[in-house]
């Protein structure tokens, strides 16, 4: 069981036997009264949204999924393939099923899939994937206002920040659960 | 003789040739040398041997015009950690989007626009004990304890009963700018330990602390902005006095389409629709007040006198974030001593923590404090407001998560 306190980003709790995914979730305690959390929770089957406010304290079941280790492929059309190391059975998912997590997949990056009722649901790749980047702008320009930040395009289409010393063809560790650059890969 | 340091921002000041020093990060190296980040800002330093990124320096040399050029090295020192992972203090201050530390600056200003105001207005600034032996009795909030060998002791969750004491002793116009504590809150917009601005005005009235909350919050966005206007997120809001008053009973019936009278005696589903409609709508609405709360929910109010039915509290909300909660303070010793131990059931009954009764307080109110207006403001929330921050987290030098 889950209670409020525990909500955040992307846990997966169960109501009336359906798994939802939480997307966003705010504490609010109006005017020295009662504290709720106010969240939006995506449907893991349909995909919609529903709104809703818990009180604190109130507890929600774990989703019942079943999570895979699973190996990404290839891209097949307008989907993604996945395999099971030991029982070599293939899964296929959509761009949408798989969210901003696509900009993460590498060829054979092990995932842990999420699985329910036989059907693959969604995808979580490990915390740190290595990713090269194929598109910064050189170095510093000579900006002495900015930060010490800039933008810069992965190889799988994933736009990050990062610090000012990296270039382009370099290899970087990003955190999968932030989207942030964590550090430059040890080559 | 050691040479003066000069900020990066202020090297194009100099004339060429100026012999000089600098110091900071690097934050990048090349053939070419390094950027170098200080407090001030970025800067392209000429340098033959480079330190790496992250390098912390010293460095004597010549400004020619267009860069620095660095001629020795005072000192350098390389660290054990990358201040440019995502958890280092460096990358949170300085090396992300948000910069945090121009945040910090921007608070300061805040901070000393709200003293601007207040003293200017002969408002004494005042301190008063941050440990007290009864932290408020409200019920929705719980305080944090004291460990130590001495008599019990919470944090407060406001200095409202201290400094009513000080109103009851002939002081009239007093603000403080006081740390309160709230056990158990924390998310976008809380944190167990905040900023509150609390101020007030003896013989005077709601009306008069409603005026000059709004005037306040206008003069906090006039010094900072140079304009009436707060922000949330990147929408301008417009908070030129003044502000819509929204009494409870319309907000409820414009907004959720209930009437309050109707939900009053059922604490659950009144602050769910607070939450769920009256909430979300005020996030429209740029500054308002919501004000007359069921007399139930008084806290320390006094009813109004023409319609016992309600409180003399109101809110402030801008784009729906709640800014402040402000009385017509209750002077009434018997009511107030009534309400608390009413207060303590209630506590009991929900299996919480029943704190004290506060008796020099009670003493004071018996001793008699004059008629006046209070209100308690997040400060916190004024400079998110400030600065369109999305998270509480990002006006804070060092936010609850980072302990």
């Amino acid at each position: 069981m889950y209670e409020t306190s525990d909500f955040r980003k992307g846990l997966k709790v169960q109501i009336e036997g359906v798994p939802f995914e939480i997307v966003y979730f705010q504490f609010v305690k109006p005017g020295k009264g009662q504290a709720f959390t106010r969240t939006k929770m995506r449907n893991m089957i349909s995909g919609t949204i529903l709104e809703r406010t818990f009180k604190s304290g109130e507890k929600l079941e774990k989703a019942d999924l079943e999570e895979r280790q699973m190996q990404y492929l290839y891209p097949e059309e307008n989907f993604y393939v996945f395999m099971d190391t030991t029982s070599y059975e293939q899964l296929r998912m959509t761009a949408d099923q798989l969210g901003e997590n696509r900009f993460y997949l590498i060829d054979n990056l092990m995932c842990s899939v999420l699985v329910y009722n036989e059907k693959p649901i969604g995808v979580t790749p490990p915390n740190f994937v290595e990713l090269e980047i194929v598109e910064t702008e050189p170095g510093f320009k000579g900006d002495t206002s900015g930060g010490t930040t800039k933008p810069a395009k992965c190889s799988t289409g994933l736009e990050i920040q990062v610090p000012l010393f990296i270039n382009q063809n370099e290899i970087v560790r990003i955190d999968t659960r932030t989207g942030d650059y964590a550090e430059r890969a040890k080559k | 003789m050691s040479r003066e340091r000069v900020a990066l921002a202020q090297l194009s000041a100099l004339s060429p040739r100026t012999h000089t020093r600098v110091a900071g990060r690097v934050v990048h190296a090349d053939e070419l040398g390094v950027v170098l980040c200080d407090a001030s800002g970025n800067a392209r330093i000429a340098w033959s041997a480079p330190c790496a990124p992250g390098a912390l320096v010293e460095l004597d040399g010549a400004w020619d015009g267009a860069r620095f050029v660095c001629d020795s090295v005072v000192q350098s020192r390389v660290p054990m950690r990358s201040p440019f992972a995502p958890n280092s203090e460096f990358q949170r201050l300085q090396a992300n989007e948000r910069r945090i530390a121009t945040h910090l600056t921007q608070r300061a200003r805040v901070m000393r626009a709200i003293r601007e105001y207040f003293d200017h207005r002969e408002f004494l600034e005042v301190e008063t004990p941050l440990a007290v032996p009864s932290p408020g009795l409200d019920p929705h909030l719980d305080a944090l304890g004291v460990s130590w060998r001495g008599p019990e002791r919470y944090l407060i969750t406001s200095p409202e009963y201290q400094m009513k004491r000080l109103l009851a002793g002939g002081l009239e116009r007093i603000y403080q700018l006081a740390k309160c504590f709230r056990a158990d809150e924390i998310g976008s917009r809380h944190q167990p330990e905040f900023t509150m601005l609390e101020w007030y005005r003896a013989y005077a009235g709601v009306g008069e602390v409603m005026h000059d909350t709004e005037q306040l919050v206008a003069h906090v966005a006039l010094t900072l902005h140079g304009r009436p206007s707060l922000f949330s997120g990147a929408r301008e809001i417009d908070v030129t006095p003044p502000w819509p008053r929204i009494t409870l009973r319309e907000a409820f019936q414009w907004f959720a389409g209930i009437s309050m009278d109707e939900v009053v005696a059922d604490d659950d589903r009144f602050y769910r629709l607070l939450v769920e409609s009256v909430e979300p709508a005020l996030e429209g609405v740029g500054a308002a007040f919501l004000w007359e709360y069921p007399a139930s929910m008084a806290s320390l109010a006094r009813k109004k006198p023409s319609d016992p039915s309600v409180a003399e509290r109101f809110e402030a909300y801008v784009a729906g974030l709640e800014l402040c909660n402000g009385f017509g303070e209750l002077t009434d010793p018997q009511e107030q001593r009534a309400r608390l131990q009413q207060d303590q059931a209630s506590r009991r009954a929900d299996g919480k923590v029943v704190y004290p009764i506060d008796e020099r307080f009670m003493e004071a109110l018996e001793e008699g404090m004059p008629a006046s207006g209070g209100n308690a403001l997040g400060v916190d929330r004024l400079v998110m407001l400030v600065l369109g921050a999305e998270h509480i987290e990002d006006v804070l030098a060092i936010p609850a998560s980072r302990l």
